[in-house]
């Protein structure tokens, strides 16, 4: 089975995720991230942010939590088993942190392969908003499937 | 943040041997609940010899050497590719090198090549970043 071709720039429906505080917290400590900036809202205000500031890696969980990312998985045709995260990248806009509700709006840009096919990779990009509109950030995500 | 040139290091720091209770503190605190990196028995079915470290938990070490570095506000971009599987018990030093200084959007910035290896040398991750000096 290969990645169905057709959905290159297919958008996925817009979903919003609240900023929870106390989700922060664990991200923190399961990361090993001990600066108190990112665990204590006093230390963060002290450090000029308005509340616990979003590690640079937390907007892909926030992502995850997509409601429409097994049936984009099917869409796709990505067969788990075969499956490999390759890269992952962000680029950053603009801060956000506990409290925030972000936005999230993910499209398939493209579908290509290597070796002959023995290697199909996807990439995924997806632009964050922040409640205000502004934009926070663009995640860029590669996933490759070892076929054959 | 002055005088700083091309193939300075950035401070590094290496992780305790990676554990299963790493693993599974990551599982519920990322919201990846894929059971390859907490299920031995669902790992040895996929064909796997252990569970092994998630990717975006690596990524998130690494990223820790530039929130150590710099505000977290002058991290304008980040990426990685991830190259080698990162097995329980090994220790992981992360660490970055400047490897261009210039301009852009009326900013200095640093370009920062990144990495995570076991004590071996065995990269796992490759990455670079993007920093606002400024």
């Amino acid at each position: 089975m290969s990645l169905n071709r057709s959905m290159v720039g297919h958008c996925s429906p817009d979903f919003s995720v609240p900023v929870e505080a106390s989700r922060l917290r664990l991200f923190a400590k399961a990361i090993g991230e001990t600066d108190p900036v990112y665990t204590e809202a006093a230390a963060a205000r002290a450090a000029g942010h308005p509340d616990l500031p979003v590690p640079p890696t937390y907007l892909f969980c926030l992502e995850s939590e997509s409601p429409y990312g097994q049936q984009l998985r099917i869409d796709l045709g990505i067969d788990f088993a075969r499956l490999l995260h390759a890269e992952q990248r962000f680029r950053y806009h603009r801060a956000c942190h506990a409290g925030d509700t972000l936005t999230f709006r993910q499209r398939i840009t493209d579908i290509y392969d290597k070796k002959g096919g023995a290697l199909e990779f996807a990439i995924r990009e997806t632009d964050v908003t922040n409640q205000r509109g502004e934009p926070v950030a663009t995640l860029i995500n590669t996933l490759v499937q070892r076929n054959g | 943040m002055t005088n700083l040139k091309v193939g300075d290091a950035l401070p590094d720091f290496t992780t305790e041997p990676v554990s299963r209770w790493n693993l599974a503190l990551y599982m519920g605190a990322s919201g990846d609940h894929n059971p390859i990196h907490v299920d031995i028995d669902f790992a040895r079915k996929s064909g796997m010899p252990d569970v092994f470290a998630h990717g975006m938990l690596s990524m998130a070490w690494l990223g820790r050497v530039l929130t150590r570095w710099v505000p977290q506000s002058r991290v304008r971009e980040y990426g990685v590719r991830f190259t080698a599987i990162t097995q329980v018990g090994e220790r992981i030093t992360c660490s970055g090198e400047i490897t261009e200084l210039f301009e852009a959007d009326g900013e200095h910035r640093a370009r920062i090549a990144l990495k995570t290896c076991n004590e071996q040398g065995q990269v796992k991750l490759a990455g670079d970043a993007i920093v606002a000096l400024a």
